[in-house]
């Protein structure tokens, strides 16, 4: 019986398909990993260098693409007044990413749409319609990052951001990163997202 | 032997939960999968006090906010799904091989280690919550990323416990004799000891972060992991039904080769969003549609086999759970993954409850309900290999009662926050365009508070099912006259 068996029916068929499946997808992934880092590198051709905080960003619909894409304005809006050279921007970038791992933001919030559901994502959050004006947008995200309970954002859900104790430099890391997350060339996530300043593009 | 008959003799027999029948590997899985039960309790207690925070925010706000119980809800589950698979691989090892494992008193100092050091993590989650903005918070407290937030010194407290278990596992099966699932097991286990140095690092870029955080989730949850239980499977269904190991193997391998061939590029439907290349929308949306095609293969053999051998099993309880397993695997996972995987569709749900619904059914279908099967043959082994088939002392009505429960209330929970999902989908992406305004929108629709009502309802019935498995696993044998039969292969 077992001479009419055919060969793609048997332990030893499968045993080499699985080794070859598995060795010729790890191999794939490794050319693409090389690929993708160099491309997601800050100051690679999808996510922007640092100093990007010196500027004015935006989103738009793009009608090529045809899909929303992060916009860097050739105009000038320093963070907090200030324009940072390459290794101040990093620094004050790191310390808002430092900030943001210490504290545990991830379990409410998404970055770009991953982490928890309890409070919006914040791909986009430099961006968005709730700061009102971009003249109000710093003072506005220092204030509610210092104390979240005092003003609280909650759109009538009572659902508000515990009190995590950030400091005034943490709040403006924070707020770099923001900025610079929002920059990052997502593929058109989110969709139909109006920025802040749509109405002046 | 009737039920009646023996219930008048349940007075006189009393099996005492015993480890006197037990190999060396079996004694100290059962201290894995009493660490992994009493972590599975405090998975379900803090998931319900997270789902509690959506319909009452000011629940516990500034002394157990959201983020510490969610963080303790994912981490305690994935903590005791990996002391499962290394109890259950523990229980195996000395059989598979047919040689006593090589360096079992540093496996059971591993043990320890790893179970101080997860303790002391829980209390620093839980006590001090978090940290300032610097490194030293990330060593210390918490790494701030999801599933992962172990902080560091942990981290490698984890993988010096890990290698360990791999020495044991590698170790005793090139003493004894080595077989296929023993060389899928040695293979995965490097891949998945490996795959968690990929997340041991900080970096600024975030997008450099999640491209390695999600080699270790994914890779992790949708390659190795599966593979392992698929390995666990294997033998499951060789002990329970007494199917041929030739037939388990050839399945092992056809399983091997569809779960890392979709599953390894699988990982590009992670990378739609977060800064990587557009390619991977190509990539990642193809591979990623291919993956429940293993987990087809998975329900089908282990049905057909179970078919052949007229579903006779020794041990009622960890059938229904490895059946439930077959099942929960393919939907959980396979289904309603694939709902939502292509990118056409993933960038309005990505992000969304869907995701949480998913997650939920995927993690309990494909791997709670084998720990669980392998909590039965532990205990049945405990109580001197007792009768665990049809016509139980009590009628076996609390792990039926457990079964249905933990199964119905996920079930339940799952279609509640699928239901939550999509009209996150529709309101707060696809009309309001993602903005804060339209999140919130979203989350004070009646849908979704309606939604967040009979999640908790589920939730809380899947706690019940957990208190009741809990008290069924000390009580199942306990007046049970009968020994158990073997099965013939």
């Amino acid at each position: 019986m077992n001479e009419n068996r055919p060969v793609w029916a048997s332990e030893s068929f499968w045993k080499k398909v699985a080794v070859w499946v598995t060795a010729g997808s790890f191999v794939i992934l490794i050319f693409l990993t090389f690929d993708s880092i160099s491309q997601i590198t800050a100051g690679g051709s999808r996510v922007a260098a640092y100093t990007v905080i010196n500027k004015k960003v935006t989103y738009r619909f793009d009608k090529t693409k045809n899909r929303y894409q992060p916009v860097i304005l050739d105009q000038d809006e320093p963070l907090f007044g200030q324009m940072l050279d390459e290794k101040q921007a990093y620094e004050l970038v790191n310390l808002g990413k430092l900030t943001i791992q210490a504290k545990n933001c991830m379990n409410c919030h998404t970055l770009l749409g991953n982490g928890a559901y309890y409070a919006p994502d914040l791909t986009k959050a430099w961006l968005d319609q709730g700061w009102g004006t971009a003249a109000s947008r710093e003072m506005l995200m220092l204030q509610f990052l210092q104390n979240p309970g005092k003003y609280a954002r909650t759109y009538g859900t009572n659902r508000k951001m515990p009190q995590l104790g950030i400091t005034e430099k943490e709040a403006k890391g924070i707020i770099a990163y923001l900025k610079w997350m929002s920059t990052i060339d997502t593929n058109g996530f989110p969709n139909n997202f109006t920025a802040i300043d749509a109405e002046e593009d | 032997m009737s039920s009646q008959a023996i219930n008048s003799s349940v007075s006189k027999v009393i099996r005492p939960l015993s480890m006197d029948k037990l190999n060396g590997g079996q004694k100290l899985a059962v201290h894995y999968f009493t660490v992994a039960m009493i972590l599975f309790m405090a998975q379900l207690l803090f998931g319900l006090l997270a789902g509690m925070q959506y319909l009452m925010p000011d629940f516990l706000y500034n002394t157990l906010d959201f983020n510490v119980n969610r963080m303790v809800h994912i981490n305690a589950m994935i903590v005791w799904m990996l002391y499962g698979f290394i109890g259950s691989i523990y229980w195996f090892l000395e059989d598979e091989s047919g040689v006593e494992i090589v360096g079992l008193k540093w496996g059971k100092i591993a043990f320890w280690v790893l179970t101080v050091a997860v303790t002391i993590v829980v209390l620093v989650y839980l006590l001090v919550q978090t940290g300032s903005g610097t490194k030293s918070s990330i060593w210390l407290i918490n790494e701030g990323r999801e599933y992962i937030e172990a902080p560091r010194w942990a981290d490698i407290g984890i993988v010096a416990v890990v290698l360990v278990f791999f020495y044991n596992v590698a170790a005793t099966f090139s003493k004894g004799k080595w077989s296929g699932i023993a060389g899928v097991l040695t293979l995965d286990l490097v891949a998945l000891a490996g795959l968690y140095i990929a997340g041991m690092f900080y970096t600024t870029n975030i997008s450099v972060d999640q491209y390695w955080w999600w080699w270790v989730i994914h890779l992790w949850v949708e390659a190795t992991w599966e593979v392992l239980v698929g390995c666990i499977m294997a033998w499951s269904l060789m002990t329970l039904l007494g199917v041929r190991r030739k037939i388990v193997q050839t399945w092992l391998y056809i399983e091997v080769a569809l779960m890392f061939g979709s599953g390894i590029l699988g990982l590009g439907h992670h990378y739609f969003w977060i800064g990587t290349p557009e390619y991977w929308l190509t990539i990642g949306g193809f591979f990623s549609a291919l993956e429940p095609i293993p987990l087809v293969a998975m329900v089908v053999h282990s049905i057909y086999d179970s078919g052949v051998h007229h579903f006779k099993t020794r041990n009622h309880p960890a059938f229904a759970w490895i059946i439930a397993h077959a099942f929960g695997n393919f939907f959980g996972a396979g289904v309603w993954g694939f709902m939502h995987t292509l990118p056409q569709i993933n960038l309005y749900t990505h992000g969304t409850q869907w995701t949480a619904s998913h997650g939920h059914l995927a993690f309990f279908g494909a791997y709670a309900t084998i720990n669980i099967a392998f909590f039965y043959l532990a205990v049945q082994k405990m109580r001197g290999d007792c009768w665990m088939g049809g016509n139980m002392p009590d009628n076996g009505w609390k792990w039926k009662a457990a079964m249905v429960l933990l199964n119905l209330g996920v079930v339940g929970m799952t279609v509640a926050l699928l239901i939550a999902g999509y009209e996150q989908s529709f309101i707060e992406r696809a009309v309001e365009g993602s903005t804060w305004g339209g999140y919130f929108a979203a989350q004070s629709h009646p849908w979704f508070i309606q939604a967040m009502v009979w999640r908790m309802v589920f939730g809380v019935m899947t706690f019940i099912g957990g208190i009741l498995l809990f008290w069924d696993l000390l009580t199942i044998g306990k007046y049970e006259p009968r020994p158990a039969v073997g099965v013939s292969q």
